[in-house]
């Protein structure tokens, strides 16, 4: 999809007088982008980014005072297939390289551009009230549990197959530990934000996802079984800004707060894995 | 506007190619999404005949006060987006809701079940017929009902006899909106429902996943989708038309 004419043609009669702004040459910790007008940055990022994102956001706006930062959250391939299908953006933050991989592909984001800026893993959680009894992993393969997963497209679910996978393998495991737990999946939902309201609420006895979406204030409401390294799965967060972006200096200039250290900062307080 | 409604329905088409159709067509997700649109859609217009004709009944009688809150209830799905209405099956029916939890205590679990899409469909689409009947209902004109009570009608004769083959037309259409909006109902399913091939994810479902992974399985399904409505819209209004033409020829021998 072609990009809009007015907002180039725009951009393209402002910067040069941006360019000359005294005050550019004023540098805090991270780059200040001289802005003479107010500028959006448009940030699709994997739906267990919400917490640090919108902490970085709110910095990123302190930082560049008439920069609006605006979020989409949603699960990385609705994102991936928004890209491809040429949505506005400048920004995509994913939960697994094979969709930002796929953005690549679709030319949206150049290649070698991205980078990896954070990890992540899995953890079982189960409602407060723990109404299944859960106390280990091999619970989960209990007969008439009711299990909900996020859907295989969505990278938490293909992490929590592979996981199932690592375990059936394991010894302490039955064989037939992953066939076992999947009869118990009673939903595939399509972002693991779901998953976890749906396990707060009670409605299902348990579901795996990430441990960073068990921190901060979501820390009371479920409780939280812990997947050991052995059998855990670390995915790994990708971050690049869309090339055709109609504000490529903000885009990087917001890229290079997450990979900072005050970024990575943010996001180890809410359980990411540097 | 009729290019704007009318271009998006022409773009699915010019963006598939009949091959790629036909291979998703096959595929078991596909098929099982299409079973489960048909049925739970047509239990849902059912359910809503059966329940909603009492209440659209009252609903045609005089406009008391009652009547108007009855009617102001009924409308409220019609307002509330579909994933407000989703969360509030799920505090009423969930596990740990206002009547989920009782039923839960005696066995009966609602959600990520057949019955639950069943359940979110009917709250979000029996408004339409409830308020077609309504209206059907009260166009009968009040001399009939009393010239039928004259010559010894009771309630229920009255009713099967005169009101119903009076107001079939508005009946119908009536069924036909609920049933187009319990196919294409999505957020209260999702929320509520959930989402499990062959037990809960209906084609709307199937599509909105598809669209993430596989466009083709969701191109598949949209062409369906308004080709089944497309189908029936006609026939409907096929019927209704000639319907109202003979009742036309009727009128004017008549007069």
């Amino acid at each position: 999809m072609r990009p809009k004419l007015l907002p180039i043609l725009l951009l393209m009669i402002l910067l040069p007088n941006t360019a000359c702004n005294p005050q550019a040459n004023l540098t805090p910790t991270t780059a200040r982008i001289p802005t003479t007008l107010n500028d959006t940055l448009t940030v699709l990022a994997a739906a267990s980014l919400t917490a640090p994102f919108n902490e970085l956001g709110m910095l990123f706006e302190a930082q560049n005072p008439g920069v609006k930062v605006e979020f989409s959250y949603a699960g990385s391939q609705q994102l991936a297939q928004q890209l491809i299908q040429g949505a506005p953006a400048d920004v995509f933050a994913s939960a697994s390289q094979k969709y930002m991989d796929m953005v690549v592909q679709a030319n949206r984001v150049t290649q070698g551009s991205d980078k990896n800026f954070t990890r992540n893993r899995l953890v079982v959680i189960y409602p407060v009230a723990n109404p299944a009894r859960i106390k280990t992993l091999q619970d989960l393969a209990k007969p008439g549990l009711k299990l909900d997963l996020e859907a295989r497209e969505v990278p938490a679910g293909q992490y929590s197959l592979d996981f199932l996978d690592k375990a059936s393998k394991d010894p302490a495991f039955d064989p037939n530990f992953k066939d076992n737990v999947l009869k118990n999946v009673v939903s595939y939902e399509e972002n693991v934000k779901s998953v976890l309201t749906k396990v707060a609420l009670g409605e299902a006895d348990a579901g795996i996802v990430y441990l960073s979406d068990v921190s901060g204030n979501a820390a009371g409401q479920v409780g939280i079984l812990d997947i050991p390294d052995a059998l855990n799965v670390t995915a790994r967060y990708s971050i690049a800004t869309i090339s055709d972006s109609h504000n490529p200096d903000l885009a990087k200039a917001f890229m290079d707060l997450v990979l900072s250290p005050d970024g990575q900062k943010v996001l180890a307080k809410n359980n990411f894995i540097p | 506007m009729l290019l704007f409604i009318a271009l998006p329905l022409v773009a699915l088409f010019t963006y598939a190619s009949l091959s790629e159709l036909w291979a998703s067509l096959n595929q078991r997700q596909v098929i099982e999404a299409i079973r489960l649109s048909l049925v739970t859609s047509l239990s849902t217009t059912l359910v809503t005949v059966i329940f909603g004709t009492p209440v659209a009944y009252l609903l045609a009688q005089r406009r008391s006060r009652f009547n108007r809150l009855v009617d102001s209830l009924i409308d409220m799905p019609l307002l509330l987006p579909p994933s407000v209405a989703g969360i509030a099956l799920l505090m009423a029916f969930g596990r740990n809701g206002l009547v989920g939890a009782w039923l839960a205590s005696a066995g009966i679990n609602i959600p990520f079940t057949t019955l639950a899409v069943i359940m979110a469909q009917t709250f979000i689409a029996s408004p339409f017929y409830i308020k077609a009947a309504a209206i059907g209902f009260a166009g009968v004109s009040a001399e009939l009902k009393q010239a039928a009570a004259l010559d010894g009608a009771g309630r229920w004769q009255t009713f099967s006899h005169i009101i119903i083959p009076l107001s079939w037309m508005a009946l119908l259409s009536g069924c036909v909106m609920t049933w187009a909006r319990a196919m294409g109902e999505f957020g209260a399913t999702i929320i509520f429902a959930g989402n499990f091939p062959g037990r809960t994810q209906t084609m709307p479902l199937a599509i909105y996943i598809g669209f993430e992974i596989d466009l083709n399985v969701a191109l598949t399904l949209s062409i369906i989708m308004i080709g089944f409505s497309f189908i029936t819209l006609i026939l409907v209004k096929g019927i209704l038309h000639r319907r109202m033409e003979a009742n036309l020829e009727l009128t004017t021998t008549l007069s």
